[in-house]
């Protein structure tokens, strides 16, 4: 079912001319409101109006997650503090978190962009909602939480942890809609197995799951172990939080991303030039109904790319594809963009688990090599040579295929890759510029 | 009637194969046969042993992948066409041998081979039909 018939499924035209009136709105607010951005645009020497057409967006400058942690912790808010009502941060694994505020109108935006999400995914008003992300600083639990209200949905505010008290409440409660993240929910599924609970018993229909990278593989493991069907949801707090993209349940091919609140651009993570439909590359969002907090090309480090393409569920917002690593761990190889999560994506094809690989890159007479090492494990293993020579070629051949490079496979011994703290080094880089 | 191979996989470098051997005389496991099929950057052993968990246990515990096939041992006249004789009975059941290798001892007259089958139960019948001793894992390990 789709929520909000007129925005979801409007004609391009009318939801490109509504882009250009609420991104000119932004950049004035932001420009008025928001030192950080005043100072940029006027480094850049951009006017607020000279924004006179979506692709002007383009002339205006990034903001990266270091700009806000530079204005750490309110910085970046462009209304007073008696206008925000609600606060969130992101966590800081590596440095200072990153705070972002909501006015009563953010919030009231988000709950009404988590109930297209959800039933984007498949709820409706009469589902019970299990949500099981963290309620608190992080958004995705209170972002579900309102979205389903909004909706008219029952939601369970279970949270996170505790996991055999939410396997009882999932027996008892009956919920139809599980709301999680994918590692989370294979948690759930291993937790619930041990205690003798089997979810053809339960009454799950579908599942949103989300806030973490996952793959095609998991979705599979998930939609057979948990009987339900899944699908992918997309959102980041310094651009609203959940809610951002949705898969539909119809198609299950990439992530409508709600247009007519954020403006998407793919770049590349290189050079910062744009990157058309299709071509893979960095995603970045301009957000233009925020009040409390806005961003302007925000650059997410996500790697993904958008498909324009009509989809069968009638909603007309551009889908962007599961995002397939982040744009720090990029390696450009003769030419070609190449993320190590790529060359896992096709190590995972083998044998349904991704064995320990290392990926080097050479440079010889001027020309990059790139050689995949992989660490033999017993279910790689063979005891004839040929098997092995035709495991090498195999995943040389399917890397050149789906992403156009040319790699060199090597076998090797278990443990024979150098660990980081417990975790092997992904990528070694001999080329010397 | 089948015996049972380990196999470790080794990068083609110095040491890796004394690495193997010496763990194993570390902890009282004999090596029966061997043998060492290898490219440039790699190589498969292949090992009949007189304690296969055992084995498999210590040389997981030291970071190798290890393996487990099963192959059959059989007895070869050693004499001019003993071995001649055993491939073109598996050729003419149509039987693919993958490899095969020598046992290091005799049994009484005859050589001991070992053959890994792609069809090791047909190989087993065809053998026994035609008359040619298939020897054991029980046996195997004592001779
Ligand atoms: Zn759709």
């Amino acid at each position: 079912m789709i929520y909000d018939i007129e925005y979801e499924t409007m004609p391009r035209e009318a939801l490109e001319a509504i882009q250009l009136r609420r991104l000119q709105t932004t950049i004035q607010r932001a420009y008025a409101n928001v030192p950080f951005y005043k100072e940029k645009f006027d480094q850049a020497g951009i006017k607020p109006t000279d924004i006179r057409s979506l692709a002007d967006l383009r002339h205006l400058p990034y903001t990266t997650k270091q700009d806000l942690r530079d204005n750490y912790p309110y910085g970046m808010f462009a209304v007073p503090m008696d206008n925000v009502v609600r606060i969130h941060a992101s966590s800081g694994t590596t440095g200072k978190p990153t705070v972002v505020g909501y006015t009563a109108r953010d919030v009231d935006t988000w709950a009404n962009l988590m109930a297209r999400s959800l039933s984007a995914g498949g709820a409706w008003r009469g589902d019970i909602i299990h949500n099981a992300y963290g309620y608190g600083l992080f958004t995705g639990g209170l972002g579900v939480h309102y979205g389903a209200e909004r909706l008219g949905t029952s939601v369970i505010p279970v949270s996170g942890g505790n996991t055999k008290r939410q396997i009882v409440i999932m027996k008892d409660f009956k919920p139809t809609i599980l709301t999680a993240t994918p590692s989370y929910t294979l948690h759930l599924a291993e937790v619930a197995s041990e205690m003798g609970v089997s979810f053809d018993d339960l009454g799950f229909k579908y599942g949103i799951f989300g806030a973490e990278p996952w793959s095609e593989q998991m979705r599979d493991e998930i939609e057979r172990t948990l009987k339900l069907t899944a699908v992918d949801i997309y959102g980041l707090s310094e651009v609203m939080g959940p809610g951002v993209a949705i898969e539909c349940h119809e198609a299950k091919a990439g992530l409508h991303i709600f247009e007519d609140h954020f403006i998407p651009e793919i770049i590349d993570p290189g050079s910062g030039d744009p990157k058309a439909y299709g071509d893979p590359g960095e995603l970045v969002f301009t957000t233009v109904t925020k009040e409390a907090f806005p961003v302007i090309r925000y650059r997410t480090r996500d790697i993904t790319s958008l498909n324009p393409e009509p989809c069968v569920c009638g909603r007309t917002h551009v889908r962007m594809k599961r995002v397939s690593g982040r744009s720090d761990d990029m390696l450009i190889i003769r030419g070609v963009n190449v993320f190590p999560s790529q060359i896992e994506s096709v190590l995972m094809e083998i044998d349904g688990v991704a064995p320990h690989y290392q990926l080097v890159v050479d440079r010889e007479e001027q020309l990059d090599t790139l050689t995949v090492m992989v660490e033999v494990n017993e279910g790689l293993f063979s005891d004839e040579v040929k098997q092995l020579q035709a495991l090498e070629r195999r995943i040389s051949k399917n890397i050149k295929e789906y992403f156009g490079v040319s790699a060199k496979v090597k076998l090797v011994e278990p443990k024979a890759i150098a660990r980081s703290q417990g975790k092997a080094i992904r990528v070694v880089d001999n080329r010397e510029i | 009637m089948h015996v049972e191979q380990i196999s470790v996989f080794l990068e083609n470098k110095a040491g890796r194969l004394s690495e193997v051997t010496s763990i194993l005389a570390e902890n009282g496991i004999n090596i029966r046969a061997l043998s060492l099929a290898d490219t440039s950057d790699f190589g498969v052993l292949r090992l009949i042993v007189d304690n296969n968990d055992k084995a498999r246990e210590v040389l997981k515990n030291n970071g190798f992948a290890v393996g487990k096939t099963e192959v059959v041992a059989v007895e070869v006249a050693d004499r001019p066409g003993g071995l001649h004789t055993t491939l073109g009975i598996f050729q003419q059941a149509g039987i693919n041998v993958e490899y095969m290798y020598a046992f290091v001892q005799q049994s009484g007259e005859n050589a001991v081979m070992i053959f890994r089958l792609d069809d090791i139960g047909k190989g087993v019948q065809v053998l026994k039909e035609n008359g040619i001793e298939v020897i054991d894992g029980e046996r195997i390990y004592t001779i």
